[in-house]
């Protein structure tokens, strides 16, 4: 029985508590449920074959806390005939798995999964991590190759610098700056390769980024060196070219592997929310496959108490759907033969069989696609702060450098000369810091950000978080809890309520889910058959009992009118027993359980607070006067919440936009800086800014407060770069500049910026 | 100072070992799952039974 099975995974590991098992238990019963109504799932569209004949899957996996349970996965798998080799990164919480498909197949090992207590679902081969990983990988290569060269350059060169103050001949110091130059020109031709790229790039584009400046430093130091290499003179600078390389892959590397271990995040969320869809094949079989291999015309089977995949024409069966995510509308929708779908509804009732079709002209979707491009097209126009500090620094550094080059060839001590100290000015004033300045804060405020459910989609958000002085939320879904909730628990008594959870479980219907987890309960009533779109039916202790609509339980149509006052935005389940008087439950969409405070916290900080919905006026009147938010609008289409976006943007206002439907899509990406939930919709998630985790509201205050301290940093950082250029650039241009102080300086300043860096992880906590 | 033809292709090679020896780790993946490499170390799994230490509470 899968109840043992789920004990027995609670023994091993202490992070594993009573309410995960429920779930679990939850979800088995559900497995069995599909088994027996619809099918078993074929996952074969997502198993890559190796060269050896062995079948590979990788697979995201949910429940993972401790070493612990790594050991009990590896070694539950290792079990399974036929499986020749299984291996979980704790890192990213997934799970590879070879083997041998005569003897088994991927749908026994996510069985096997599932019966150790975690819940797995695999990953779309098509789109894997791939080139994310190359880049990392080949940072942390250059970066490698960068230290390696460095050191072995430092080592010759203090020899040198110390040789010149003693007894070095001129034959030696040749002789190790040839060396040098043997190390530094592979070594920079290398490492140098994601600046000059990034840089050519950015020059064929007529704009200026970081990169420019750096490698115009490194290559003409490197150059210079040569040429004085040739020339037999005391000073090269070799050994600054390399270890500035060296100091900026640092804080690029680190940049890139934030921005992946954010992705490869998001993505196993991603799979996990089971992004596929159910194919029914010509010959009638089914499978699923994930969505990147549903193209139009195809035909999708959507059981009751799934979400719809796919954007399409209902072909057959008749179902109730929750459109809530779609445009935030919370009552739900009759559907039946010919009408539209749209992915993102939860499909309440019965069996649907839906044909794909593209986004055509007119629907909703073709709207949302089209405001979204213009969105994100107008969006493009910020220009983030590193390349404000690169435009603003990039030509001031190199009119000095050739002030200083014009200057002394006036002052008569010949061309090459003059050359080393416009050169010297170049790499004395050293990018390095200033290339740090950003991304090192970016990487440490986006740690923070992650430890609290924030995750990033650029690092750039932050500056625009931090700017921040009007929040708009959506209410659905964002104010309040994606799933519905009783209302009226402390108006009915604990038996009926337990009861009509019991009864409850035997349905997948949205509202009988809520009244499940209200009642806690986990016993099933046998027996219990349900009528599909209007309630469940079953005797209990020779008592004929039913749960379902008003209609279906033939409750006068005034009482249940009388109930709906109390409660206007929620919707009635009721329970009828023969000989007693049905008792009446309210569901509706519960608020955030913080969001009361947030919203207060939020306007102390001096924040206007607005809530833009999709849903009726009475619904957002009701959470708008709860929360005490004084602005608001209802019944507003995706048009309607850009036309309101603007507004505030013509009247200055900087918005933050939170908002989890499709119909939020386009307002996310037209605003300022958003944010979405994640149980948003895809095409939201992909808009919004950043993606909190949880059903707690506070990850948006947490945002703007870190943000606002990351930005501090920032600019200070950028002051304390161009302080110290202040100094260091007028000693260059003096002459006075020798290798040895370009090496201090420069490591001195970049030590400097990632420390002020580095404090905010150790700031007062919030 | 002839000693240092001999020292500096030495110093030169052992350094790049170094990085080959790097650039081979992570090629080989070992780079991966630094968060399960900590805790695999401690796992006894790769020793026959009879020579593992005495189980302590809580483990598998």
């Amino acid at each position: 029985m899968p109840r043992v099975r789920v004990a027995e995974g609670r023994r091993t590991c202490p992070l594993r508590n009573r309410e995960n098992t429920i779930t679990i238990a939850q979800a088995d019963r559900f497995r069995d449920h599909d088994a027996m109504n619809v099918h078993s799932r074929d996952w074969s569209a997502f198993v890559t074959k190796a060269p050896s004949g062995a079948s590979h899957i990788e697979l995201a996996v949910e429940g993972i806390h401790c070493a612990a349970c790594m050991a009990r996965i590896e070694k539950g798998l290792g079990r399974l005939p036929g499986v020749e080799n299984a291996r979980l990164n704790l890192t990213t919480h997934r799970l590879a798995v070879d083997w041998q498909p005569d003897a088994t197949n991927a749908g026994a090992v996510v069985d096997k999964l599932e019966s150790l207590g975690f819940k797995a679902h695999p990953f779309d081969p098509g789109e894997m991590r791939g080139r994310d990983d190359a880049a990392s990988r080949h940072l942390l290569r250059a970066l490698a190759v960068a230290g390696f060269g460095g050191m072995n350059i430092m080592l010759l060169s203090v020899s040198v610098w110390s040789g010149n103050v003693t007894d070095i001949t001129p034959e030696t110091r040749d002789f190790f700056h040839w060396l040098s130059a043997l190390i530094a020109l592979p070594v920079v031709a290398y490492a140098g390769r994601p600046f000059f790229v990034s840089a050519w790039a950015a020059l064929k584009a007529r704009s200026l980024n970081m990169d420019v400046p750096i490698s115009i430093g490194v290559t003409l130091a490197v150059a210079m060196s040569m040429l004085q290499t040739i020339q037999h003179a005391e000073d090269v600078y070799f050994d600054s070219a390399v270890m500035l390389l060296f100091f900026l892959l640092i804080g690029r590397y680190l940049d890139q592997n934030m921005r992946r271990r954010t992705r490869s995040f998001a993505e196993n969320l991603a799979a996990l929310r089971a992004e596929t869809a159910r194919l029914i094949r010509p010959d009638g079989s089914t499978g699923d496959v994930p969505l990147s291999q549903v193209e139009p015309g195809m035909l999708v089977l959507v059981a009751a108490g799934e979400r719809v995949s796919v954007d399409g024409v209902i072909e057959e069966g008749t179902s109730e759907i929750d459109q809530s995510l779609v445009t935030g509308e919370t009552r739900l929708a009759d559907v039946g033969l010919g009408d539209r779908v749209h992915a993102g509804t939860l499909n309440a009732a019965g069996v649907l069989k839906v044909r794909v079709t593209a986004a055509a002209k007119g629907t909703l979707l073709d709207e949302v696609t089209r405001l979204l491009e213009t969105a994100s097209q107008a969006k493009s126009r910020y220009i983030r702060l590193a390349d404000r500090a690169a435009a603003l620094y990039a030509p001031l550094v190199h009119t000095a450098a050739a002030l200083a080059f014009i200057g002394w060839l006036i002052a008569g001590i010949g061309w090459q000369p003059s050359l080393v100290i416009a050169i010297s000015v170049l790499i004395i004033t050293c990018p390095c810091a200033l290339g740090l300045a950003i991304p090192a804060v970016q990487v440490v405020a986006s740690g923070i950000l992650f430890n609290k459910g924030v995750l990033l989609n650029s690092g750039d958000a932050l500056e625009r978080f931090a700017t921040v002085d009007t929040v708009v939320f959506d209410k659905t879904g964002t104010l309040t809890l994606p799933d519905a909730a009783l209302a009226n628990a402390d108006e009915v008594r604990a038996e009926d309520l337990e009861l009509a959870g019991r009864l409850a479980l035997a349905s997948r219907h949205p509202l009988a889910a809520a009244l499940a987890r209200a009642s806690g309960a986990r016993d099933p009533v046998t027996g219990a058959r349900e009528a599909a779109g209007s309630g469940v039916k079953a005797t209990v202790d020779g008592v004929e009992c039913r749960l379902g609509s008003p209609k279906f339980c033939d409750v006068a149509e005034d009482a249940a009118a009388a109930a709906l006052a109390l409660h206007p935005d929620a919707s009635l389940i009721v329970l009828a027993r023969a000989g007693a008087a049905p008792v009446l439950f309210a569901v509706r969409q519960a608020l955030r359980p913080d969001a009361v405070s947030v919203v207060a916290d939020l306007k102390r900080r001096g924040l206007h607070v607005e809530i833009l919905s999709g849903d009726h006026q009475a619904a957002v009147a009701m959470v708008a006067d709860e929360l005490g938010v004084a602005d608001y609008a209802a019944r507003l289409d995706p048009r309607g919440k850009i036309a309101r976006l603007e507004a505030l943007k013509a009247e200055g206002r900087k918005v933050l936009m939170v908002g989890d439907g499709l119909n939020d899509a386009p307002a996310l990406a037209a605003a300022h800086v958003s944010m979405s939930p994640v149980s948003a919709v895809h095409l939201s998630q992909a808009a919004a800014d950043a993606v909190f985790l949880g059903e707690s509201l506070a990850a948006v205050p947490a945002a703007l407060r870190t943000a606002h301290r990351a930005h501090v940093a920032m600019r200070q950082n950028l002051v304390l770069a161009a302080a110290y250029n202040c100094i260091a650039v007028p000693f260059a241009i003096a002459g006075f500049v020798t290798p040895l102080l370009a090496a201090l300086a420069m490591s001195a300043s970049s030590i400097i910026v990632t420390a002020n860096s580095l404090r905010l992880r150790f700031g007062k906590a919030d | 100072m002839d000693v240092l033809i001999y020292l500096i292709p030495i110093a030169l090679f052992l350094g790049g070992l170094g990085l080959v020896g790097f650039l081979w780790s992570l090629k080989s993946g070992q780079y991966d799952d630094l968060e399960g490499a900590k805790w695999r170390v401690l796992s006894d799994d790769d020793l026959p039974p009879d020579q593992r230490p005495e189980k302590s509470a809580g483990a598998e």
